[in-house]
């Protein structure tokens, strides 16, 4: 099969442009053999190291030299997956019916009753099922373009899989897609044969559990694997990352600037946008030119798990992101109040999402503001902008010096123009609401 | 200078492409798979490559595969998918590939939980692969780190023609804080090893095997020499009042976020606390601390920088103690100290930072004795 | 007169394991295993003398890598020059 592969490569003017992909197995010292570019791999990871090195190199040509182990059984995901994505590679899988390298273990194309050293009774089908048939499993998929299965069994058969390695190598010249040939090939030594009857044994019993012939031919509609286009010029790649915005000079405005230090927590159900909450909260402050950080935690469930997240903004650096003890709390919801209001700081700040706090949640030593948020929202067309209706409720009631970035963040972060719109509007009636508590 | 509040996992997205990464190869995974989702975004945007792999024993393959061929490439993951590139690290490393992979620790052992936890230092840092080898390994605790050391990892990369880690925790990778870009940098060239399917590299041979048993010690010696080099040459650390400290601090990631306040306020209250940060838990940064007399039995007189060692930014090799913290809040209780708006300040201990406090002295005591055998505890 | 030879073999004697699969594929049969061994303690394919043609064929019947070479005469050069 090596002669077969190397006649192949010469005759058709490759050999610069060729990189062997040599797993660990029967094709592990390949690399001896060809006067080619050669990476040796991890048993069964040939697709995937192929699927890097053709990535990176789509002008070359690359082949995967593996046996039926490799392939078959350690490797099964990755020839499914590397054939399922059109890989344009080629791969050439030899198929001796076990495991040669390690000394004659049974392979997943063990014919049933041949025997190995793990399989000393015989292959048994309902202990080890029946040998696995990969051109006709690889045929399920849409993508690959040439699957054949020859064998080396005699002449004529080993004239065929030359014919069969040379057309899969133009496919993927031509840059077609994914190439398979499967070569069912005699392995004396294991099988405890003679070369002759070795061969004899791929002509007369191998090719009855695995039929000959061209499984999947697609190389006259397959089209040409597109081109990849030009990259970005260096000066280009801020621009690609999202790197130019520029968010203006930040400045910091009000007195306490100097010395301010929020540890805010902003806790509800999953879906009230409390992370959004924080981030504006964040946002704001780092555009009024202060330290921040935003910390989320999370439960799995994508909506009504609890929700929170650590906001700090601060003049000097901040050390730990983790707010234990809030000096502002953000409780959304009754629970999220109740769990969180025990660690806030005396002379703290909380704001509650709920028309009054429980009379058991009581904390004499700091400010609660307690207002129906989501219903004002929804009143304003959307209850899910209770945050920000809560939001511009914090900004009257605690002076802070990034209340004029507020909108403009805003502005930023939401696409949505409606949920702008009603975002804006909430501000102002959290606002509002703010007002009518603190005169209270 | 503009700055943007960004995610850690995005970060080191966008650095990695600022390094002239141009290769991503992964599997979803939380709390990383942000990375994925940026990589998918941005490499194709910047003429890179970005394939979603069918595992993680595929990705770290595929990233063999982009090494081997002289590409800049990446991969991230968490502990469980860390585990299942264990195999592929040990070829990286033998085959000498470069490649950055990031570790955003999460619970475990088995599937555990998916907050974060430092939970794959031994994984990560002892090398959970088969063989003797080594991956330089950087621990960000910021986000600013999370680029900037992440850009560190690729020439690490390069230079030591070996595998690096980016290991961090869910926190570091899910939180947001201001980075400052840096310059993008062009891709570099393939190198003169590498495979790349012309007729110069036609030569060329990418494999770990050596099958007599004295070429691959001597292999295996050459590797030790660059491990040995990089002790030399690439530690990085941080280290805040150490010098008069009756105890310090050793920690990274989140942990030596929120102990750096611990600092602070303990310092406010007159103990000497001091703080190291190593910043490559591989190589080692643990050396570089000394305690200052030998000590017998109890009471610690001081401990910091050894006499003349004050001024020595890197250390040499001997591993020293380089001790891993446990998972972060579990066993040091910390809590945080904070201001409020109106600048009124906490001034007295809470029962758990006292408690925090305390087990951390025991657990200075406990390990005092190691620090003077200087042999490395890994 | 017997027609010449249009293939010639390199047959390296002690590189061959005398597995005989040349001996099966070669279509004019002009192969065989010797009866001397050569250093591996394998009977080594020989060529019978005559009749080769330059078919190929046991080269990519044998296994090895380098024990046989198969020389073609170049077709112009087995044609009679015209008169």
């Amino acid at each position: 099969m090596h002669k077969l592969v190397a006649e192949a490569i010469d005759g058709l003017g490759i050999q610069d442009r060729t990189i062997l992909i040599s797993p660990v197995g029967c094709s592990v010292f390949a690399y001896y053999y060809f006067d080619i570019g050669n990476v040796q791999v991890a048993h069964g990871r040939a697709p995937a190291v192929a699927t890097g090195v053709k990535r990176a190199h789509p002008q070359s040509i690359v082949i995967s030299y593996q046996g039926d182990g490799d392939l078959a059984a350690i490797g099964s995901a990755e020839i499914l997956h590397a054939a399922n994505r059109g890989e344009n590679i080629t791969v050439f899988f030899v198929n001796n019916a076990i495991y040669g390298m390690t000394g004659g273990q049974m392979a997943p194309t063990t014919l049933i009753g041949q025997k190995s050293t793990t399989s000393p009774f015989g292959r048994n089908f309902w202990n080890e099922g029946n040998p696995i048939k990969v051109c006709e499993v690889l045929n399920a998929l849409d993508a690959p373009v040439y699957l054949e299965r020859v064998a080396l069994g005699n002449n004529k058969q080993i004239m065929g899989a030359a014919r069969a390695v040379k057309r899969a190598l133009e496919v993927q010249m031509r840059g077609l897609g994914f190439s398979l040939v499967e070569v069912l090939s005699p392995c004396p030594t294991i099988w405890k044969m003679e070369p002759v009857a070795a061969q004899r044994w791929v002509l007369e019993e191998m090719t009855k559990n695995f039929p000959l012939g061209v499984v999947r031919d697609r190389t006259k509609e397959a089209p040409v694997r597109p081109a990849p286009s030009e990259p970005p010029s260096l000066a280009e790649i801020p621009r690609v990352l999202g790197l130019t915005r520029d968010s203006g000079a930040p400045e910091a405005d009000g007195a306490g600037g100097a010395s301010i230090e929020l540890a805010i927590k902003v806790a509800g159900f999953g879906g009230q946008g409390v992370l959004l909450l924080g981030e504006v909260l964040a946002e704001a402050g780092l555009a009024a030119g202060l330290q921040v950080s935003w910390l989320p935690s999370y439960g799995p469930e994508m909506r009504s798990g609890t929700s929170n997240c650590h906001v700090r903004i601060a003049a000097k650096p901040i050390a730990s992101p983790l707010v234990a003890r809030p000096n502002v709390l953000l409780a959304l919801n009754e629970p999220s109040l109740r769990k969180f209001l025990p660690a806030v700081e005396p002379q703290g700040l909380v704001l509650y999402n709920g028309t009054a706090c429980p009379p058991d949640c009581v904390r004499p030593d700091v400010t609660v503001i307690a207002a129906p948020f989501t219903e004002m929202a929804d009143a304003l067309g959307g209850a899910r902008a209770g945050n920000v209706a809560m939001l511009g409720a914090l900004l009257e009631a605690a002076h802070v010096p990034f209340d004029r970035q507020v909108p403009g963040v805003l502005r930023r972060l939401v696409r949505s123009q409606k949920w702008l719109d009603i975002d804006l509007a909430a501000l102002a009636r959290g606002r509002e609401a703010a007002r009518q508590e603190v005169s209270k | 200078m503009h700055k943007e509040l960004i995610k850690g996992n995005e970060a080191i997205v966008k650095g990695a492409i600022l390094a002239g990464c141009r290769a991503y190869y992964g599997y979803p995974i939380t709390p990383a798979s942000e990375i994925a989702e940026a990589a998918a975004l941005y490499m194709p945007q910047a003429g890179g490559v970005f394939v979603q792999a069918e595992s993680e024993v595929a990705a770290i393959n595929m990233i063999y595969g982009a090494a081997s061929a002289g590409v800049r490439s990446m991969t991230a993951s968490s502990g469980p998918g860390l585990s299942l590139m264990q195999e592929g690290f040990s070829y990286l490393a033998g085959s000498e590939l470069p490649c950055v992979v990031a570790d955003i620790m999460r619970g475990g052992p088995g599937l555990g939980n998916i907050a974060p936890e430092q939970s794959d230092y031994h994984q990560i840092v002892k090398c959970g692969g088969h063989g003797n080898y080594r991956t330089v390994v950087l621990a960000p605790d910021s986000v600013q780190e999370m680029c900037d050391l992440t850009m560190l990892a690729f020439d690490l990369a390069d230079r030591y023609r070996n595998p690096v880690v980016v290991l961090a925790d869910g926190f570091i990778g899910q939180m947001m804080e201001p980075v400052a870009f840096p310059e993008a940098r062009a891709v570099p060239p393939a190198p003169a090893w590498a495979v790349t399917g012309t007729r110069e590299t036609r030569a060329n041979l990418v494999t770990s095997i050596y099958l007599e048993p004295d070429v691959l010690e001597a292999h295996v010696r050459k590797l030790e020499e660059k491990y040995k080099r990089a002790e030399q040459e690439s530690v990085r650390f941080e280290a805040r009042e150490v010098e008069d400290a009756d105890i310090v601090l050793v920690c990274y990631g989140i942990v030596a976020r929120v102990l750096k306040e611990v600092v602070e306020s303990a310092r406010a209250e007159g103990l000497r606390v001091g703080l190291l940060r190593p910043v490559t838990l591989y190589p080692p940064a643990g050396g570089i601390l000394q305690p200052r007399g030998r000590q017998r039995t109890g009471q610690r007189r001081g401990s910091g920088l050894r006499p003349g060692r004050a001024s020595q930014t890197r250390s040499t090799a001997g591993g020293g103690a380089c001790l891993s913290s446990p998972s972060y809040m579990g066993s040091l209780g910390v809590s945080t100290i904070t201001t409020s708006a109106r600048g009124s300040c906490s001034t007295r201990p809470t029962t758990a930072r006292a408690a925090g406090m305390a087990s951390c002295t025991s657990w200075w005591r406990r390990r005092s004795t190691g620090w003077e055998s200087r042999t490395a505890p890994f | 007169m017997k027609a010449a030879d249009r293939g010639r073999l390199d047959l390296d004697s002690q590189e061959c394991k005398g597995c005989g699969l040349c001996v099966e594929a070669c279509p004019p049969k002009v192969l065989q295993l010797a009866s001397y061994l050569n250093r591996y303690g394998y009977h080594p394919v020989t060529y019978r003398g005559e009749g080769c043609t330059g078919c190929g064929i046991c080269f990519f019947a044998c296994p090895e890598p380098g024990a046989i070479v198969v020389w073609r005469m170049k077709p112009e050069a087995a044609r009679p020059l015209a008169a």
